[in-house]
C-alpha cells in the first residue's frame, strides 16, 4: 500500500466517525419529536397523520407495530411488481425501443421483494429493463421507504430499551414519516445535488446517439443512455439500498464520475448507519453505550478494509506471469485491475467493496467477481456476519444490538449471573426471538448455495467454471447477498432465471422478515421489563472487555458457520492461484 | 386506546395504503422532479450526460463516456466487456471472470490477446516492444465504459503514436499532460487520463500525414 492510499483511507474513516455525533444527535431528536424541524413542520406533520388515520400519541403494542410494517411493505412489493409489469404500457417509457432484456413474472417477484426488503439484489440490468417511470416510482420509492422501514425497527427497539414497564413501542407510521421526511430525504437532495454538479445525469431526455472518433473499428455509432439518475442514487446510497440506475452500478461513469463522487457516495453508505450507534446511546440515556457499539463495529471493518486493500494491490499472480506491470506508482494505481475503474484504482474500490458489504448496501464500484480469492472472500465474510458491521440503516444496529444481548447472556452464564442489558432482564423468550435472528441467515445461506449447486437450474448459469471453486464461490456469494439482504453480487452468476430469481426472491424476503419480527417481539417484552438499578454484579456494557467480547460473539456466532463453505470457495482458489 | 396485546387493525390497514400513495408521490414524483428542475437550471451539461458536440454540430460522444479506438494512431484505451460490441453504452458491463478464468488469463486469453496486439501495433510502428504493460491496458474496467487509463498507459503507447503522427515524444508528453487529471485536492482518487479528449487533440493539432480526415 502507497502512503497516499492510506491516507485516503484515514480521511474517509475520519470524516465518518467526527459525523457520527452531530448527526446521530439530529437523528435522536428528530425521533423524540425535539429537533427544530419537529417544530417547524408539526403542524404539517399533524396533518399528514390525519390523513394516514393516525395521530402522533397513537402509540402501538409490538404486534400492531409489527403487522404495520408487513402490511406496509407486502403492499410496496406489489405496487413495484405491478409497475414493472405494465411499464411498457405506462407514461415516461421514453428509450423502450433500447429495453432488450424481458421483464418476466420472475424477474419482477424478484424485483420487488428485492427493493421491498432493502437488499436491492438486481438480477436485470438497469438501462436495459427498466423504464423511467418504474425506476422512479417502484425503486427510488422503496429505496427511501424500505430505509425509513429498518429504522423504525430499530427506534421500536430503541425505546424498548429506554422505557420501563412500558406496554408500546411508539408509533410505526410516525417513525417511518419522520424518517423519510427529516432524515432521508433532505440528505439526499443535498447528495443528489452534488452528484449532478459533478457530472451524474439527472434528465427525462431518451438515450443518445453519438457518431464515435474512431469508427475504423466494428462500432460506428454510440447509444448513450442516460435517465433520472441522480436522484435515485443519492438515496440508494444514503438509505443502503444499492440498486444502480445502470447495470454497471457505481462504476458507470455517469452514476460515480469523479473521485468527489466516489468519496462522498462511500461516506453516505456508512454515514447513516454509524450515526444510528449514537442516536442510540443518546436515546438510552448513555451515550458511551452507542460509542462501543460503534467501536466494535469499527474494529471489524479496519481490519477487514485492510485486507481487501492489500489483497487487491498485491495484484494477480496470473498476471504477473503474463509479464504485465501490476506495481503501484505515481503513475499508475497498479493492483489487480480487473474489473475497476482507472478514477478509482485499487484503493477506492477495495474501500467501497468493504463498506457495500459491510453496510447492507450492495452497491459495487468495481466488480467484486473479478477480485483475487481473499479479495473477494472478504466481502463475502462482511455480509456472513449477518449485515452487523454498520449495517443496514436500523436493521444493522438492531442486528448488532442483537448480538449485545446473545453477549450479555454468554457473559452472564460465565460467571452464573441473570444477564441484564442497560438494565433490563434477558431472560428465556428474548433469547430465543435473539436465537432466530442469528441462525435464520446461515441456514437460508448455506442451505440455498447446497439446493442450487446440486439442481440443474442452479447449475446452468455459473458462467466461471474453471476452476470450479469460483462458480462455487458466485452462487455462496449470492445466497449470501440475498440472505443477509445486500444485494452486491459476484455478477457472473447468471442471476435473471427463473431458478435464481425465485430462490434468491425467498431468501431476502425471509431474511429481511424473519428477523425484523423476532426483532419487534424481543421490543415488545423488553418494554415491559422494569430496569434493574446497576450494582458491583452488573457487567458493564460500554467497556473495551465488553467491546472485545461482542467482537467475539460476532466473529464465532456471526460468522463460523460459515467457514466450512468458504474453505471450498475462495480459500481453495487462493491455494491454486499462488500455487501456479 | 391502546390493550397490551391486542392487534389495532385500525392503525395497520388504512394508514398502509394512504402512506404508501402519500410516499410514493412525495419520493418518487416530487423529489425526482424537484432534483431534475434544479439541474436542468443549474448544471444543464452535466444533468444531459457531458455530452461533446463535434464540428458538425453533431453529438460525437459524452465527456465522461469511454469509446473503442482500434486504430494504432490513436491512443488505446480499456478492454471493455459490453456486449453485443465494445463500449455500448446502453448495456454497461465488466468482464466478470474470475482471476483464474483461462479466458482472461490462458495462452489464448483476452489479456495475452490484447498483449499480442498491442506489441504488434508497436511493431509496425517500428518501435520497442520490450518494455512492461501497464496493468490497466490489458484489463476490461468494471463499467466497460471507463473513459481513462493511467498515465502510465499513456506513457507507454507516447513511442508508437509519435512515430504514426509524425510528431516528437515531448510535445506528446505535453499534450497528455493537459489531459491528465491528477487527484482531487490532491489527495481522493488517482492520476488519470481522458482517452477520447486526449484523442480529439491528436486529430485536431497532428492529423495522420498519410490520411487525410473523410
Amino acid at each position: 500500500m502507497t502512503g497516499i492510499g492510506i491516507l485516503q483511507l484515514v480521511i474517509y474513516m475520519a470524516v465518518l466517525i467526527l459525523l457520527a455525533r452531530p448527526l446521530g444527535t439530529y437523528i435522536a431528536n428528530v425521533y423524540e419529536g425535539k429537533s427544530a424541524v419537529n417544530r417547524f413542520f408539526g403542524p404539517m406533520e399533524r396533518m399528514i397523520y390525519r390523513v394516514f388515520g393516525t395521530r402522533e400519541d397513537i402509540e402501538m403494542n409490538w404486534k400492531t407495530y409489527a403487522l404495520a410494517f408487513m402490511v406496509f411493505n407486502v403492499l410496496g412489493l406489489l405496487v413495484v411488481f405491478a409497475l414493472q409489469r405494465a411499464q411498457t404500457s405506462l407514461p415516461l417509457n421514453q428509450g423502450i425501443q433500447f429495453l432488450t432484456t424481458t421483464m418476466t413474472p420472475d424477474s419482477a417477484f424478484n424485483t420487488a421483494t428485492s427493493f421491498a426488503t432493502n437488499t436491492n439484489w438486481q438480477g436485470y440490468g438497469g438501462e436495459m429493463t427498466m423504464t423511467y417511470l418504474t425506476q422512479m416510482l417502484g425503486l427510488t420509492v422503496q429505496n427511501f421507504v424500505s430505509a425509513a422501514c429498518g429504522m423504525a425497527v430499530l427506534v421500536a427497539l430503541i425505546r424498548s430499551l429506554a422505557r420501563r414497564t412500558a406496554q408500546t413501542i411508539g408509533n410505526f407510521w410516525v417513525d417511518i414519516t419522520r424518517s423519510t421526511l427529516y432524515i432521508l430525504l433532505p440528505l439526499s437532495i443535498l447528495l443528489a445535488l452534488i452528484l449532478v454538479s459533478q457530472g451524474v445525469v439527472q434528465t427525462f431526455n431518451t438515450y443518445t446517439t453519438a457518431q464515435i472518433v474512431d469508427p475504423t473499428g466494428i462500432v460506428t455509432e454510440q447509444t448513450i443512455a442516460v435517465g433520472p439518475a441522480a436522484s435515485q442514487i443519492a438515496i440508494k446510497q444514503l438509505g443502503t439500498n444499492g440498486g444502480g440506475f445502470f447495470n454497471a452500478n457505481s462504476a458507470h461513469p455517469f452514476e460515480n464520475p469523479t473521485p468527489l463522487t466516489n468519496f462522498v457516495q462511500s461516506l453516505s453508505i456508512l454515514l447513516i448507519p454509524a450515526a444510528l450507534c449514537y442516536t442510540f446511546g443518546k436515546m438510552v440515556g448513555d451515550t458511551r453505550q452507542g460509542w462501543a457499539v460503534l467501536a466494535a463495529m469499527t474494529v471489524i471493518f479496519v481490519a477487514l478494509l485492510a485486507g481487501v486493500c492489500l489483497a487487491e494491490q498485491a495484484g494477480n499472480p496470473a498476471i504477473e506471469r503474463l509479464g504485465i506491470d501490476q506495481t503501484a506508482s505515481a503513475l499508475q494505481s497498479g493492483g489487480n485491475m480487473e474489473g475497476k475503474e482507472v478514477r478509482n484504482g485499487i484503493v477506492y474500490s477495495a474501500l467501497w467493496a468493504a463498506a457495500t458489504t459491510a453496510a447492507s448496501n450492495g452497491s459495487v464500484n468495481s466488480m467484486h467477481d473479478s477480485y483475487t480469492p481473499l479479495g473477494g472472500l472478504v466481502p463475502m465474510l462482511l455480509m456472513q456476519f449477518g449485515e452487523v458491521i454498520y449495517g443496514g440503516v436500523g436493521s444493522g444496529l438492531y442486528g448488532m444490538l442483537i448480538f449485545a444481548i446473545i453477549a450479555v447472556f454468554i457473559a452472564g452464564l460465565m460467571v452464573g449471573r441473570t444477564p441484564e442489558y442497560l438494565g433490563k432482564k434477558i431472560e428465556a423468550y428474548e433469547m430465543k426471538m435473539a436465537s432466530l435472528v442469528i441462525l435464520i441467515p446461515p441456514v437460508v445461506v448455506l442451505v440455498g448455495t447446497a439446493a442450487a449447486i446440486v439442481s440443474a437450474g442452479g447449475l446452468a448459469t455459473i458462467w466461471n467454471t474453471t476452476p470450479a471453486a469460483h462458480g462455487f464461490s458466485e452462487v455462496l456469494y449470492a445466497f449470501s447477498s440475498a440472505g443477509n439482504n445486500n444485494g452486491s453480487a459476484f455478477a457472473g452468476l447468471g442471476a435473471n432465471t427463473p431458478f435464481y430469481n425465485t430462490a434468491l426472491g425467498f431468501a431476502m424476503f425471509f431474511a429481511r422478515y424473519w428477523l425484523a419480527i423476532p426483532t419487534l417481539a424481543i421490543a415488545g417484552s423488553l418494554v415491559g421489563k422494569k430496569i434493574v438499578p446497576t450494582s458491583e454484579g452488573t457487567l458493564p456494557t460500554h467497556t473495551t472487555l465488553f467491546i472485545a467480547m461482542l467482537i467475539g460473539v460476532v466473529i464465532i456466532i456471526g460468522a463460523l458457520a460459515f467457514f466450512p463453505a468458504l474453505a471450498l470457495g475462495p480459500i481453495v482458489e487462493h491455494f491454486a492461484t499462488i500455487g501456479g | 386506546m391502546t390493550t397490551p396485546s391486542r392487534i389495532e387493525w385500525r392503525q395497520v390497514l388504512v394508514p398502509s395504503a394512504v402512506s404508501l400513495i402519500f410516499f410514493t408521490v412525495i419520493t418518487g414524483l416530487l423529489y425526482p422532479a424537484l432534483i431534475t428542475g434544479i439541474a436542468q437550471m443549474v448544471f444543464p451539461h452535466q444533468a444531459n450526460g457531458s455530452l461533446l458536440i463535434g464540428e458538425q454540430g453533431t453529438v460525437v460522444g459524452s465527456d465522461l463516456i469511454g469509446q473503442q479506438f482500434s486504430d494504432p494512431a490513436y491512443f488505446w484505451g480499456r478492454l471493455s466487456a459490453t456486449s453485443p460490441t465494445p463500449y455500448n453504452a446502453a448495456a454497461s458491463s465488466g468482464s466478470n471472470y474470475g482471476p483464474l478464468n483461462p479466458v482472461l488469463i490462458g495462452p489464448e486469453g483476452i489479456i495475452q490477446g490484447r498483449i499480442t496486439a498491442l506489441h504488434a501495433a508497436d511493431a509496425a510502428a517500428g518501435v520497442d516492444t520490450t518494455q512492461p504493460i501497464p496493468v490497466d491496458l490489458v484489463t476490461a474496467s468494471a463499467s466497460g465504459l471507463d473513459p481513462h487509463i493511467s498515465p502510465a498507459a499513456a506513457q507507454y503507447q507516447v513511442a508508437r503514436i509519435a512515430v504514426l503522427r509524425d510528431v516528437d515524444t515531448v510535445t506528446l508528453q505535453k499534450l497528455i499532460d493537459q489531459y491528465t487529471e491528477g487527484r482531487t485536492l490532491g489527495v481522493l482518487g488517482e492520476p488519470r487520463v481522458n482517452v477520447l479528449g486526449l484523442n480529439r487533440a491528436l486529430d485536431e493539432q497532428f492529423p495522420r500525414p498519410s490520411s487525410p480526415k473523410p
